[in-house]
């Protein structure tokens, strides 16, 4: 049992988490994002393949994995105008929509991956990495947290933003209102399918990146159907974080640490059953569910689509 | 703001002539035939136009899923493979009626699928084979039950959302699966992480003069019995009520709790039946990590068939066709069959986009009412969004 | 201004002016295309035909916003504040002045705006929290807020109690001396009549009289009660004391609801009863004791969200009871389901309709029995009889006059009066013995409330028993011998329907709101 607590496994621990979370924490941010405004983004796992997708392509044909990282969020923000146009503009089913852009995320990557690369799966070198003098030192911690891609850097910004603009800013007063009331935005004059829009939009973005540092990052390749359910997995983590940016992060972590724990298991020359461990996540979501079932927050108008003049 | 339907009609105002019958049944039927048909047709030519910017040649596609689903007694096979295909979709409209999101079907399934094939090999030998068999598919559909009981109970008494946690439920009955196949029911004998394979004479038998094996029958049965209990009984009632409005369903005393769980255990004990027609009927045994995920594929029919188990029978058998020729034309194409995941996608897509345009000209028309009993006061040319709810 | 809905022609061809300083009414039945009117004024609805004046310029107004800038405020018959926000954020949304929240100009205005009109608020409560009369208050400033100077107010005494109704007319007149022009629309004479310095008469859908200040001045209340009540209803000989709507003396009565026999037996009681509330402004009840007699109408009054839909359920068994009894004839129900209560003959009439009344996708035949779902004779072992259905649907149909094309037809597309007649046949039929009715004639044209209003006074004549619960103070003097007043959760007082009852009534609900704020 003391092997468990060796610095070989808490660094592969702490390294593994926080590979595995980033994806998780970009991509549940922007579903915080969506949900506050009252859309439901079934559809996350489609939005992160088709990131993950046309991330990799990027960076792979553009030599520099910025060009990956823009390419992703657009991938991930065409995806969601399915959600914009069909859910929020014309009101159409936001549940079987989303199982539409999932179903189609999963199909269309796998068939462009087959026809563009065929059985081949090139891979990317290892990422350039930013690290910051001093904390990167820190024995477990340091290199895991503080000698990371840029990207990484951003999206813990990203989070303060977000924590920003919900609770100071005219942007933010506009999703709470979309989420809980959207009559009461209508009616003091702002456009709840505007807003709504805008709040899709975003978190496709979020989640094309999410799925892009999966690829680039993670796996350096693109595997079909290679999210294994953690579009889902942010969905969840956004419910229970109850709409506050700082519990996605912690929730995020958690749940990458879940993921990581067997690659770590095995580094530390544990034998556990891939099958276990690949459970673990969603056998702590469940039972986060069970324990916390009273209290995830949703906002009253989630999942209804807002057409003026109906009750 | 204002509810328009709360004023009264005035007197003397002008209210639209009530149409014939024969052109209101007309009418019906040319809305039931767009609704139904159109999408498919849609979600073909795009799935077209995208093969030809692939570079592909669609007509070679389409003709091969005939050649391959259909000619040549393929159309047995397409018919084995709608067995499962119909009997999940059966068990997603139970629930989708009652307006619960069972979307944990995959592991439902192949729980089914990895207890029958880990226990058969042992049931067969020692009873009758069609009490051995029946017994089969009790237990698969006992294990689909099963694994339904603790999403049903947290959203019957908690109220949680079932979309995660049948989700959630669903990875982990395929990693429990998984376990079982490479543990206790693991084929002694092979390498491979497999179960025991059923002797072929210990499988389904086969409907005389054919190659088709009797679950299919089973399908069908299932189909017509589902059907009652949907539209004639209390049950199917209070299903519909929960579905349509659950605080009405409250204030009738309708029992929420009880129905939410009744429908998600029928649910899966449908879908825990269609792994055993699978593997009783073509494989006879299970190797780890397969996932046909037959339920994401029929999802878009369920509600094509607007939550008409009767009405699923064709889109079922349509998609089978499809699904068997399909596997024959992705391999000509050089595509891989997740191919067919993007025109399922795109059916779902188009047939949503077709329910907008024609709700912006019938009344309030849901998935849920049944084929043309409904009667509706239809006026042809709406003016205001409003009165469009 | 011309505004067309299918099957409806809901404004034809009118015409309004609007003057600043200025009280204007607009009085007409439920019905009578008063909300279509406001709707387009605010930007909710876009007219047919017409056109809309300011300041003399012919301009449009496409959208809540634009009818915003062009300085028109509205405050809507339902609460348009977003609960989880606090009053500040409310006042502040969809009044972006660049990315950050403005909030200490914010809170100077509203410190103003609270002095003009003499009340007091707290900036940063959950809009949620406050009382409905305040939250009222909050909703005037938001249409002030952005310099509006006309300000459209849609029904707004049908949530204040009397003594709210008096503070909101205090409130209209001061904003009338800052040069607002105000609309006040309402469905009740004495109202219009205690406030306009104008009234303009609705009735289907047209202009049919107005009356001036001048005019308003010189006549008596009588004389102008029956001159408007001719304008409102035309020649059918209809009197004003038939409805309470139209009375402007409330306080002289003859005839105070049905007397009760002094023998009579206790059909429905109360013990102590109290059930927690679910969720939202639901504030649950406390300790409820009431009796109900063979043959009375027992009337609960209060302002919304005190407990009412809690009252309700707990005695029709929707929702569980955590202390005390509910008994019927004298024996305890509190184990038995809706279904069963249903049996013994105690009916529930919710106000919500089409909420949780019917079930509008299904048919109008189905909605009659679906509080009998799985009972003999319509269905047999758990099938389903269509005949026996369709056949006693009919004579339901027939004989509490729903208009419906037939009886297949879906409850959604019925209007507002004939789903309620289906509720009520419901609910009526089958040997009820004691009926909860909650705002049974809410919203509805008075046509169809008379007929109401009838069968609960038939009902308690048979011999059955009512208990109207109801924010309507109006509606229970006419109906009601006594009337309980429910204030958070609690019965406060009893007052026996007389002369001063209104009065009463509204000093028991002010004095709890008093003690409890």
């Amino acid at each position: 049992m003391s092997e468990v607590l060796t610095r070989t496994f808490m660094t592969a621990l702490v390294s593994g988490g926080i590979l595995a979370g980033v994806p998780l924490m970009f991509t549940a941010l922007g579903e915080t994002i969506s949900e506050r405004a009252g859309v439901l983004n079934i559809g996350l796992e489609g939005m992160m393949l088709v990131g993950a997708y046309v991330g990799f392509v990027g960076a792979y044909y553009g030599h520099t994995v910025y060009i990956g990282f823009l390419t992703g969020l657009l991938g991930g923000a065409i995806a969601s105008l399915f959600m914009v146009v069909l859910c929020v503009r014309l009101g159409l089913d936001q549940i079987v929509i989303g199982i539409a852009i999932t179903l189609a995320g999963e199909g269309i990557t796998s068939v462009l991956q087959g026809a563009q690369f065929g059985t081949t799966y090139p891979r990317l070198g290892a990422p350039p990495t930013v690290a910051i003098p001093l904390l990167s030192r820190i024995p477990v911690i340091g290199p895991s947290l503080f000698d990371q891609p840029l990207i990484v850097y951003l999206g813990f910004t990203l989070v303060g933003v977000v924590a920003w603009i919900f609770r100071r800013t005219n942007i933010g007063l506009n999703l709470r209102a979309a989420g809980e009331k959207p009559e009461a935005l209508d009616a003091a004059g702002v456009s709840v399918v505007a807003t709504r829009s805008w709040a899709a939009l975003v978190t496709g973005c979020c989640a094309g990146v999410g799925g892009a540092y999966l690829s680039i990052v993670g796996a350096g390749t693109f595997t079909p159907f290679m999210t294994q359910g953690q579009g889902f997995m942010a969905i969840v983590i956004a419910m229970l974080a109850r709409g506050k940016p700082l519990w996605v992060v912690f929730g995020s972590f958690l749940f990458g640490i879940c993921l990581s724990i067997a690659t770590a298991l095995q580094l530390a020359g544990i034998d556990v059953s891939v099958d276990v461990v690949n459970m673990l996540p969603f056998i702590a979501i469940i039972v986060a569910l069970m324990v916390f079932a009273r209290r995830s927050y949703l906002p009253p108008a989630l999942a209804l689509p807002y057409v003026r003049g109906a009750r | 703001m204002t509810d328009v339907t709360t004023e009264a009609p005035v007197p003397g105002a002008r209210i639209p002539a009530e149409r014939g019958t024969s052109t209101r049944l007309a009418a019906n039927v040319l809305d039931v035939f767009v609704r139904s048909i159109v999408p498919v047709l849609l979600a073909l030519v795009a799935g077209a136009i995208l093969l030809l910017a692939l570079g592909r040649n669609p007509l070679t596609f389409y003709g091969d899923i005939w050649k391959g689903g259909i000619e040549l007694g393929a159309w047995q096979d397409s018919l084995m493979r709608a067995a499962p295909l119909l009997l999940i979709a059966i068990g997603l409209t139970v629930v989708f009626r009652a307006n619960i999101w069972n979307l944990g079907y995959d592991g439902q399934f192949l729980l089914g699928a990895a207890l029958i094939s880990g226990l058969g090999p042992w049931i067969v030998t020692r009873e009758p084979l069609w009490f051995a068999l029946t017994v089969l598919f009790l237990v698969a559909g006992a294990a689909g039950a099963a694994w339904t009981i603790v999403p049903a109970a947290l959203k019957a008494y908690y109220g949680t959302n079932e979309i995660i946690t049948t989700l959630m439920m669903s990875f982990i009955g395929v990693g429990v699966a998984n376990i079982l196949i490479k543990g206790p029911f693991q084929d002694p004998t092979v390498n491979i992480p497999e179960t025991r394979v059923l002797p072929l004479d210990k499988m389904l038998p086969s409907i005389p003069g054919t190659r088709v094996h009797v679950g299919v029958l089973v399908a069908f049965a299932a189909v017509i019995v589902v059907h009652f209990v949907l539209t004639r009984t209390s049950f199917g009632l209070r299903l519909q009520v929960l579905g349509a409005n659950p605080r009405a369903a409250r204030h009738m005393g309708v029992k929420l709790p009880r129905v939410i769980v009744m429908s998600f255990l029928v649910s899966g004990f449908l879908i825990g039946m269609a792994a055993a027609a699978d593997i009783l009927g073509i494989w006879g045994y299970v190797r780890s990590n397969w996932n046909p995920a037959y339920g994401d594929t029929v999802i878009p029919f369920v509600f094509l068939a607007r939550l008409n188990v009767l009405a699923l029978v064709p889109y079922v058998l349509f998609y089978a066709v499809l699904s068997t020729g399909g596997d024959l034309a992705t391999e000509h194409a050089n595509l891989t069959t997740d191919f067919l995941l993007v025109l399922v996608a795109l059916i779902l897509i188009f047939m949503t986009l077709i329910e907008y345009f024609g709700r912006r000209r019938a009344l309030g028309t849901s998935y849920l009412t049944p084929g043309l009993r409904q009667s509706l006061r239809v006026p042809w040319r709406t003016t205001s969004k409003a009165a469009a709810e | 201004m011309t505004k067309r809905f299918p099957g409806v022609l809901a404004n034809d061809e009118v015409s309004l002016s609007m003057y600043a300083g200025e009280v204007h009414c607009l009085l007409g039945e439920n019905g009578a295309g008063k909300s279509t009117l406001i709707s387009i004024l605010s930007g909710m609805l876009r007219p047919d035909a017409g056109e809309i004046r300011v300041d003399g310029r012919p301009v449009r107004i496409d959208s809540p916003r634009a009818a915003l800038e062009l300085g028109v405020g509205t405050v809507y018959q339902h609460s348009t504040l977003v609960p989880a926000l606090t009053v500040l954020e409310n006042l502040l949304l969809g009044d972006a002045r660049g990315l950050r929240l403005n909030t200490r100009p914010a809170r100077e205005r509203l410190a103003e705006f609270a002095s003009t009109l003499g009340i007091e608020i707290d900036a940063d409560a959950p809009a949620g929290e406050l009382a409905l009369g305040r939250q009222q208050q909050v909703e005037i400033i938001k249409a002030l807020w952005r310099g509006s100077r006309v300000l459209v107010l849609d029904e707004p005494t049908s949530m204040l109690t009397p003594q709210g109704v008096a503070e909101l007319q205090g409130v209209l007149r001061r904003l009338k001396e800052t040069g607002i022009a105000v609309i006040f629309i309402t469905h009740k004479l004495h109202e219009a009549l205690a406030v306009a310095d104008r009234i303009t008469i609705l009735r289907s859908g047209r202009v049919v009289g107005s009356l001036e200040h001048v005019r308003l001045e010189q006549s008596s209340a009588e004389e102008l009660q029956a001159e408007i009540v001719r304008m409102m209803f035309g020649e059918e000989g209809r009197t004003a004391t038939d409805v309470a709507e139209l009375r402007t003396d409330l306080s002289a009565e003859e005839g105070y609801g049905a007397a009760h026999a002094e023998h009579a037996d206790t059909l429905l009681e109360l013990v102590g009863v109290s059930a927690r509330p679910i969720g939202g402004s639901d504030p649950g009840i406390t300790d409820i004791s009431l009796v109900v007699h063979e043959g009375e109408i027992i009337g609960v009054a209060g302002m919304d969200g005190n407990g009412q839909r809690a009252l309700a359920e707990a005695i029709a068994g929707e929702r569980s009871t955590s202390a005390g009894d509910v008994r019927l004839y004298d024996a305890p129900v509190g184990k038995l389901d809706v279904a069963a209560r249903q049996k013994l003959g105690l009916r529930y009439v919710t106000d919500d309709r089409l909420g949780e009344g019917v079930v509008t996708s299904l048919p109008v035949s189905v909605n009659l029995f679906l509080k009998r779902i799985g009972q003999r004779p319509f269905w047999k072992h758990g099938r389903i009889d269509r005949t026996a259905i369709d056949r006693e649907a009919q004579s339901l149909v027939t004989s509490f006059d729903v208009r419906t094309p037939s009886v297949a037809t879906r409850a959604g597309t019925l209007s507002g009066g004939n789903v309620q007649k289906v509720v009520l046949a419901r609910e009526l039929s089958n040997d009820p013995k004691v009926v909860v009715f909650h705002k049974p004639t809410y919203g509805l044209d008075l046509r169809t409330t008379r007929v109401v209003r009838d069968i609960i006074r038939d009902l308690a004549a048979g011999g059955a028993a009512a208990l109207v619960i109801s924010t309507d103070l109006d509606e229970l003097l006419e109906l009601c011998s006594r009337i309980l007043v429910l204030s958070r959760g609690r019965l406060v007082g009893e007052v026996e329907n007389g002369p001063h009852a209104s009065e009463r009534v509204g000093e028991l609900m002010i004095g709890a709101d008093e003690e409890a704020a």
